[in-house]
């Protein structure tokens, strides 16, 4: 390898790194059959962990154009993260309980 | 200071774990979480009057809302069966066997979210569907509303029930969810025993109860949850018409994720006595045969609900649970169908 390429690789490395670095994580509980936040306001990249402390099963999951995911479902003391890579407004839901609803404002 | 910094800590974690715990005693504070109130929530534009829930009765009852004239709400709602129609699924226009059973319209009132398969956001919503469904009431809307403006009596309590607001498809779904609105099951003898009256339920029922709601006996209250027994939630149950080479997926064509293949909505046990045979397809026939289907965790665990497993329940648990199920019946309220309107 030609030390200018791995200089640039170097670089490349460093850059993700510092971005990784920069992302922050959020966290959003599931408790009494509701999301523990009605909504979180996050940066492109930043990470929400969702943390089912029901005694009961829960999924989340997005439709929205901003994030599609579905993370399946979980018991009590799992989680589940979700990086949020695109601006815009994410609506989450639990497909089992529609009554859980909640928003990520990704700016 | 410190001594009495300690001693407030103490007292607040003892109020908080006690105010978690359940006490099996009638009318103790931890029981009235079960309580119904009489009267369900209702949006901004629909608050209940007397003349809209007059309105709303003269139309979930009339025939001549449906194509042939021969079908009314209250045909598959029929108050004398448990506001539901005794079938294990609805029989529709020209006698077309459906797919599901109609749900009781008890209590539908505090439900979140309307249909076996959550379609419909609210009553309001979900009035004129079996109307505008060509396999159920299959109305020619445009000649209802011509016949309901030509008639003297409608006419007079559309005025009376939405003053200066017409005949339409806004007033007419808000009226007849106002008449649903008054369709409450909260008088039963658990009720009462909620309320403090230890003679109301039976040790057997009592004993039924806690099996309900342990999460490691009954795991019951996973699902019918809150004073409605009910989380509003969708549950596939692992019913044997899932295995069927095309089954009714249920919710999933409303959520297309995989979870949501073959679910349900949990339907309230409320007046459970009068709503047989249970399940949206109607394959249990009666509670028993219910208590045997959780009991051994579904027949079909192909896209089981994670909320389900099986039980391991001996037969007197098993009878427990129905005789507290058996409990939630209220007292059946007298309904007078209405004089045709002219």
């Amino acid at each position: 390898m030609k030390l200018s390429n791995l200089v640039a690789a170097a670089a490349m490395v460093g850059c993700l790194g510092s971005v990784a670095a920069l992302a922050a994580e959020h966290e959003v509980g599931q408790k009494d059959q509701q999301f523990t936040k009605a909504s979180v306001t996050v940066k492109v990249g930043d990470i929400v962990k969702f943390v089912n402390n029901d005694d009961i099963f829960h999924n989340v999951f997005s439709l929205s154009d901003a994030k599609l995911f579905d993370l399946g479902s979980y018991p009590k003391g799992e989680f589940r993260d979700v990086v949020f890579d695109v601006k815009g407004v994410v609506e989450v839901e639990c497909a089992i309980h529609p009554d859980m609803k909640m928003t990520v404002n990704v700016e | 200071m410190k001594k009495s910094l300690l001693f407030s800590l103490m007292l607040l974690v003892s109020l908080g774990s006690g105010a978690e715990e359940l006490v099996f005693d009638p009318g103790h504070p931890s029981m009235q979480q079960w309580l119904l109130p009489d009267v369900p929530p209702q949006p901004e534009n629909n608050k209940l009057n007397g003349a809209r829930i007059e309105l709303g009765k003269h139309l979930f009852f009339d025939p001549r809302l449906s194509k042939d004239g021969n079908m009314s709400c209250g045909t598959c709602h029929n108050p004398s069966l448990g506001w539901g129609d005794g079938l294990p699924t609805a029989v529709g226009h020209n006698g077309k066997v459906l797919g599901r059973a109609s749900p009781t319209v008890i209590n539908t009132g505090f439900n979140s979210i309307q249909m076996w398969d959550g379609r419909k956001a609210t009553l309001e919503d979900q009035a004129i569907g079996p109307m505008e469904s060509g396999d159920e009431m299959a109305t020619d809307l445009k000649r209802m509303f011509k016949f309901l403006k030509a008639n003297n009596g409608y006419r007079d309590l559309f005025q009376k029930a939405y003053p200066g607001e017409g005949v339409n498809k806004s007033t007419l779904t808000r009226a007849i969810a106002s008449f649903e609105r008054t369709v409450i099951s909260n008088t039963s003898p658990f009720d009462r025993w909620v309320k403090g009256d230890e003679n109301a339920l039976s040790k057997e029922a009592v004993e039924g109860f806690k099996l309900f709601v342990d999460k490691d006996k009954g795991n019951c209250a996973a699902c019918h949850r809150g004073a409605n027994f009910t989380d509003n939630g969708f549950h596939n149950l692992g019913l044997k018409s899932f295995a069927a080479a095309e089954p009714d997926l249920g919710r999933y064509k409303q959520r297309p994720l995989r979870l949501m293949k073959g679910a349900f909505k949990t339907p309230t046990l409320r007046d459970i006595n009068q709503t047989a045979p249970y399940f949206h397809d109607g394959s249990a026939t009666d509670l028993t045969a219910v208590m045997e289907h959780y009991n051994v965790g579904g027949l079909v665990k192909t896209n089981l609900s994670p909320n389900m497993k099986s039980l391991s329940l001996n037969e007197k648990e098993k009878k427990a649970i129905v005789a507290f199920m058996q409990a939630l019946t209220s007292p059946v309220e007298k309904t007078e169908t209405p004089e045709l309107l002219l």
